[in-house]
């Protein structure tokens, strides 16, 4: 493969591209309501009504509005011709929701003026248009199945840039300047990971994908995954470069099958056009990526965990430091990343490291994926720049409430994050602003409570988790998690008091400080910031203590 | 359990072999192991055929394995038992997976798991006693946006209600739950 190959192939595409895209999302939400029959159906109507020369069936990735599924877009190029009509057009065209197989005639006949009974959406509505997309900008438009339709949207050209006219330390000096931080929930600055890494000089070093998504709620990883696998790929080989690695692993959840069989499809063509492997771009470098499939344990998310999974080992996490970056996988240097981290990286390659740090807020550059679900109108996924109110997200792209409902409190990060009250919605999202309330961004999920959800009720939901979920390597957190989740089972039923309230404020204490990693440092922050806003709702439960202040202590178990 | 494997393991090795030498299955995981030219780091790959081809892991089969891996089976016992993925029991002719995610939760996957507990008469993670249906939760899909979501045999069911859980389980179910 040599930089004309690549432009070959792209110009192929885009001159094979028909007047009109039909576009059929074929994401897990969407598939789930048999988005797949919709795709066979539409295929066969455009046999049917002779129109196989003009309109194309294309299956993408997330098409974002989850709720409404199956999606289906029709985009129409206003002239015969250019790719550059087509990029200008696309995403514009009548979008209609909850698609069923049957409707696949009509729809096709809309294209030639017919009419249809199928719902509309509105692509211009704040959901759609007030999305900045730079990790989902191929979401949802090209085929993930498909190589080529990567490469006509000018994938792996940053790759070739980079492996043929940036030397390591300029691509790593290009990062920093961008100002992108980890989307894995901790932030810190990917640039600086990535020259702590290059600058170890074992010659073994490894690079890891971080796709074990573990947090409830959160499903951007699944649908970049899903949608682009490619930009994934090219973003690691492109960390592989810049930290002088060549063996690289993407640690996925079984939980996601079909990420799992796009991202084999996407490394056996990225091989076949060497893209991966050896000699890429008839560079002197190697690198090779393995699929590693995880087994359900949310602690692997953790980095020393999942690396001691992926060595076949149980996934229980160790002290650091040694960080990874010098002692890793096997005890080799490793840079551990996650999913939308890598996207980012063909973009900033591509645009400049000026353009994306002109993106976002002073301290936190860029953009980010929510997976909005829970109580809310528009379930879905979204991307937005950093420092964007909270209250855009939620109230404007996402609906509100439905049914007339009112917002009570947003949950972010997981079991790991923390419940932000109505009353804080104006809060732009950013890392330094979340952490101020007590949550943290996480990953990125984002789950709308409404007023009939009880937060102590929530609290114990993400102890239950924790406990069940905790490896049991360190007592703070095994054993720890298991009372916490007691005392507020006993304060939901009634049972409890102020004692036993303050023994649990006590213990959140206690397990936050001493625990040995991320899983057990961070499982009091559903109940830390639940106590923050809502404490009225756990002393409402209370009753009042029998045995006076200096009375029998009052046993928690 | 582990102390049945530590001390009888070596001499119920030589008929877990013989057994196997018969068994279309362990030739298949063989095929498997040599792809992965026996390395010990792919344990967790091939424990996840194991239980693709024969359904669960049992004694016999993580014996066989540990022996091909040149691994205690101590440790691959260990990592069996780790991963919620992996089972130990059989599982019944079908299974439903409901999703106790954040979103599913707050949007009722308690009331769908509460209904379908009193109509099975199991807890999750097991079986009914006829061996027709193992009910299981998980902790996330990632199908969030059609929250409550239940894997039914495989196949993601978006937005379920009591009713309609109870609707899906009624085939599956013998006789003497209807």
């Amino acid at each position: 493969m040599i930089i004309d190959d690549l432009i070959e192939i792209a110009e192929k595409e885009r001159a094979s591209q028909k007047k009109h895209v039909v576009r059929c999302c074929m994401a897990a939400g969407c598939m789930s309501s048999a988005s797949k029959g919709v795709k066979e159906r539409l295929e066969l109507a455009v046999k049917e009504a002779g129109l196989a020369e003009e309109v194309e069936v294309r299956g993408v990735g997330c098409m974002k509005l989850c709720c409404q599924g199956p999606l289906v877009q029709i985009d129409s190029q206003p002239e015969p011709g250019g790719a550059t009509v087509a990029v200008q057009s696309r995403g514009q065209g009548p979008l209609y929701l909850k698609v069923k197989p049957e409707d696949a005639a009509s729809l096709i006949g809309s294209i030639k003026g017919g009419q249809t009974a199928v719902p509309r959406g509105d692509p211009n509505h704040p959901f759609f248009a007030r999305q900045k997309p730079i990790v989902l900008a191929n979401c949802g438009f090209v085929d993930p199945e498909r190589i080529e339709s990567y490469i006509a949207a000018e994938g792996y050209l940053g790759l070739h840039d980079v492996l043929r006219e940036m030397t390591p330390k300029e691509v790593i000096d290009t990062l920093i300047k961008s100002g992108l931080r980890g989307r894995g929930g901790a932030g810190y600055p990917t640039g600086l990971k990535w020259a702590t890494v290059a600058k170890t000089a074992n010659p073994q070093k490894y690079v890891i994908c971080n796709a074990d998504e573990g947090d409830p709620g959160a499903f951007m990883d699944r649908s970049v995954l899903e949608s682009d696998p490619h930009s994934v790929l090219e973003g690691m080989t492109v960390a592989a470069y810049a930290v002088g690695a060549n063996q690289g692993f993407i640690y996925v959840r079984a939980e996601y099958p079909l990420a799992i069989s796009r991202l084999q499809t996407a490394i056996r063509q990225a091989k076949q056009h060497g893209l991966l492997g050896s000699g890429i771009f008839e560079s002197p470098f190697n690198f090779n990526i393995d699929l590693r499939i995880g087994a359900g344990a949310f602690v692997c998310g953790e980095e020393t965990a999942l690396m001691a999974s992926v060595e076949g080992k149980r996934g229980t996490p160790r002290p650091r430091p040694p960080f990874p970056a010098e002692s890793g996988l096997w005890n080799c240097p490793t840079l551990i990343n996650n999913v939308e981290t890598f996207a980012n990286v063909p973009p900033i390659i591509r645009k400049g490291a000026d353009w994306f740090a002109g993106i976002g807020t002073e301290k936190s550059k860029g953009t980010k994926v929510f997976a909005l679900a829970g109580k809310i109108t528009n379930t879905g996924l979204i991307e937005v720049p950093m420092g964007t109110p909270l209250r855009d997200i939620v109230e404007v792209m996402g609906g509100g409430a439905p049914d007339g409902g009112s917002i009570k409190a947003v949950q972010t990060g997981g079991p790991s994050g923390g419940c932000i009250p109505a009353e804080a919605l104006d809060t732009p999202v950013d890392y330094e602003s979340l952490t101020k309330l007590g949550s943290i961004m996480g990953s990125g999920g984002m789950i709308v409570m409404d007023q009939t959800t009880r937060m102590v009720d929530v609290a114990r939901f993400f102890m239950e988790f924790c406990t069940d979920e905790s490896c049991g390597k360190c007592i703070p957190c095994r054993v720890g998690t298991a009372q916490m989740h007691r005392l507020l089972a006993r304060i939901l039923e009634c049972k409890a008091t102020a004692r036993d309230l303050a023994k649990l404020e006590e213990l959140c204490d206690m397990v936050r400080h001493t625990s040995l990693c991320g899983l057990g440092q961070t499982a009091p922050n559903p109940v830390l910031s639940t106590l923050r806003f809502f404490r009225k709702e756990y002393t409402d439960l209370l009753v009042e203590d029998a045995f006076g202040p200096n009375g029998k202590e009052v046993s928690s178990t | 359990m582990i102390a049945t494997l530590a001390n009888k393991g070596q001499s119920r090795l030589p008929g877990i072999l013989e057994h196997a030498s018969g068994d279309k299955r362990f030739k298949i995981l063989e095929a498997h192991i040599k792809k992965h030219q026996f390395k010990q780091d792919a344990l967790i790959e091939i424990l996840h055929k194991s239980q693709e081809l024969f359904g669960c892991l049992d004694d016999d089969l993580l014996l066989f394995v540990a022996y091909k891996l040149k691994l205690p089976p101590s440790r691959v016992y260990g990592v069996a038992t780790f991963y919620h993925f992996f089972t130990l029991k059989p599982q019944g002719r079908h299974t439903c997976v409901i999703c106790m995610g954040t979103a599913c939760y707050v949007k009722g996957a308690d009331q769908v798991l509460a209904a379908v507990q009193a109509k099975t008469g199991i807890k999750p993670g097991e079986t009914t006693p006829d061996n027709q249906v193992s009910l299981l939760t998980a902790r996330c899909i990632g199908a969030c946006g059609i929250a409550p979501a239940v894997v039914y045999d495989g196949a993601v069911t978006p937005r379920q209600t009591p009713e309609s859980a109870l609707e899906h389980l009624k085939g599956w179910l013998g006789d003497d739950h209807r």
